[in-house]
């Protein structure tokens, strides 16, 4: 579960001026749902997955995961309910480590332990997460992470992500740097990770169709403001050129062309 | 000549583990190494000299294991007054560095009793102990080669160790994506201290060990030793190359026992090309260019 109220942020642009990226936002998320986050850039798309994470200070506002205020926690005291992946696939993991290192790192959320992180039982168990994945993984236990291609390291990034078992997934465009064959697959494990571990996700995307097809519930965000909350028997009936008319309605003469919405 | 080279090269050779930890493990360029191995060198004399003066039996027996403790303490007290300036203040790792390394030149001078030499010709425990190590079965310089190598056998075998567990994965990754790190729910500022504690420590104990094989702990035996344990480091990367910890760890003993090799070749048979003994801090400099411009070529490859 993921609640926000009345969330403020903004960047101080120097010379006493300042830029307001989420204007007094609330969002409430129940266990389980999974949310599309679309709107044009500088919407306030990252900042809202920054805030929830704790990435960036808030100025006024409150943040409740799991029922719980964690508007005063660092962000590795949130990461405990969270599992994350960004655009770069360089963000998630250390490249100069190899894959099950990576694995072990993110097996377990908390203070480690003066314990063999990889003993071979570790080692098998990971074998068959990574052929689950069908990245071919499952050979290169012991390859470096710099070494995979975008897609494989987006891959490990998002098992990484929820092989913990946090409760709530944080996606920002985790698929947009990958080519559309790697992207394709990625956004399928996405959906089965979802669905196995049960998480509440929040799901930012510039892809219309993704949007409206991975989930119940779709949020069009601008300048630091939702301006739409679609879901039930209203977010079934929306389609592609429905929703890209809503947004050129709210964007205006700005976005002229059809296909910047539908990359 | 071969046991000097060889001894000198294990006993600074803790001392790149130490550079290695920081600079390759953790990323963090630190110099307090400068300060962390005269404070080592200064703690272990005092300690181990004053434990063996002690009338006490017990006291005087664990004169050695004391000073070498007392060093590797030391040492870690040093990194973690970096650790805290440079998480507190937010200030860059050289300056926090830098910071520590110059107040501890002061703290090693009242370490030493306000005096900057400390000698311990008649009073050393350690190479005492060193020199007759195995009951005298093997030459003293031999037995003290052998004293050298158990400790840094030791000290391999617990930094390998070590760099398994998860605690060690941890550490490994800070160095290389911190975001990671935080993604797995851990405090990265406290991780990264325990990792600037250890990168001084085992200077801090190298230093002790150096004072017992020179014979005295001096306030200046710390200038330069960045730069040579960073050539170390950088010497054994050049010649064997691998990702696997343990070679990793294993190549830095190997890479100082050739920088040490090179040094004395450089003061024994350098007047043939007009190098002095004045010289070896710009080998050092150019040994350190040369290992990154060698490394590079390599990687083209």
């Amino acid at each position: 579960m993921v609640r926000i109220e009345d969330v403020v942020v903004s960047f101080d642009l120097g010379g006493g001026q300042e830029h307001t990226v989420l204007n007094k936002l609330s969002l409430e998320v129940k266990q389980g749902q999974t949310v599309s986050i679309i709107g044009s850039n500088g919407a306030g798309k990252s900042t809202l997955l920054n805030s929830i994470a704790g990435s960036i200070p808030l100025h006024a506002g409150h943040i409740h995961l799991n029922g719980e205020d964690v508007t005063s926690w660092a962000e590795w005291e949130r990461a405990r309910y969270l599992g994350r992946v960004r655009q770069d696939p360089m963000a998630g993991t250390a490249g100069e480590m190899t894959v099950i290192d990576n694995l072990a790192l993110a097996a377990r959320k908390g203070p480690r332990r003066f314990r063999i992180a990889t003993p071979p039982r570790f080692a098998r168990e990971m074998e068959r997460k990574l052929a689950e994945l069908g990245m071919g993984l499952e050979s290169r236990l012991r390859e470096n992470v710099s070494r995979l291609s975008g897609g494989q390291r987006q891959a490990l990034t998002l098992l990484m992500a929820v092989i913990s078992h946090p409760t709530i997934l944080l996606l920002d465009e985790h698929t947009a740097a990958l080519d559309p064959a790697n992207a394709e697959i990625v956004d399928a494990l996405t959906r089965r990770f979802i669905n196995e571990y049960d998480l509440t996700a929040l799901i930012i995307t510039h892809d219309m169709k993704r949007a409206l097809e991975q989930a119940s519930r779709v949020i069009m965000m601008h300048e630091g403001e939702i301006i739409a909350d679609l879901s039930g028997p209203e977010k079934e009936k929306m389609n592609v050129a429905a929703l890209v008319r809503l947004f050129k309605k709210v964007r205006g003469s700005e976005y002229a062309e059809d296909r910047d919405l539908l990359i | 000549m071969v046991e000097g080279i060889l001894v000198e090269g294990l006993i600074y050779g803790i001392l790149a583990f130490g550079v290695f930890v920081s600079f390759r493990i953790l990323d963090f360029p630190d110099l307090t190494v400068e300060g962390s191995f005269p404070a080592g060198a200064a703690a272990g004399a005092v300690v181990a000299s004053a434990f063996n003066l002690s009338s006490n039996a017990v006291l005087h027996g664990l004169a050695v294991p004391a000073g070498m403790l007392a060093g590797f303490v030391v040492g870690g007290i040093a990194g973690f007054a970096t650790a805290a300036v440079y998480h507190k203040l937010r200030i860059p790792p050289l300056l926090a560095g830098i910071v520590t390394m110059t107040g501890f030149y002061s703290i090693n001078l009242r370490i030493l009793g306000g005096k900057p030499n400390y000698p311990l010709i008649t009073n050393n425990p350690m190479l005492k102990l060193a020199r007759s190590f195995l009951g005298g079965a093997l030459p003293s310089e031999w037995s003290l080669f052998a004293s050298c190598v158990l400790v840094c056998l030791v000290l391999f075998g617990l930094l390998d160790l070590f760099f398994h567990t998860e605690i060690g994965i941890a550490m490994g990754a800070l160095g290389d994506n911190e975001n990671a790190v935080i993604q797995a729910g851990i405090q990265p500022n406290r991780l990264r201290t325990w990792g600037i504690m250890l990168a001084n420590a085992l200077p801090g104990l190298s230093g002790a060990m150096a004072a017992a094989y020179q014979g005295f702990a001096d306030v200046n035996l710390g200038q330069g030793v960045v730069a040579s344990g960073l050539a170390t480091v950088m010497l054994g990367e050049l010649i064997i190359r691998s990702q696997f910890i343990s070679v990793q760890l294993l190549r830095v003993l190997i890479g100082s026992i050739l920088f040490r090799a090179l040094m004395y070749a450089a003061r024994s048979w350098g007047y043939v090309a007009g190098i002095t003994p004045n010289d070896l801090r710009l080998l050092t400099a150019l040994l350190i260019i040369l290992s990154v411009a060698l490394s590079r070529i390599k990687r083209k490859r």
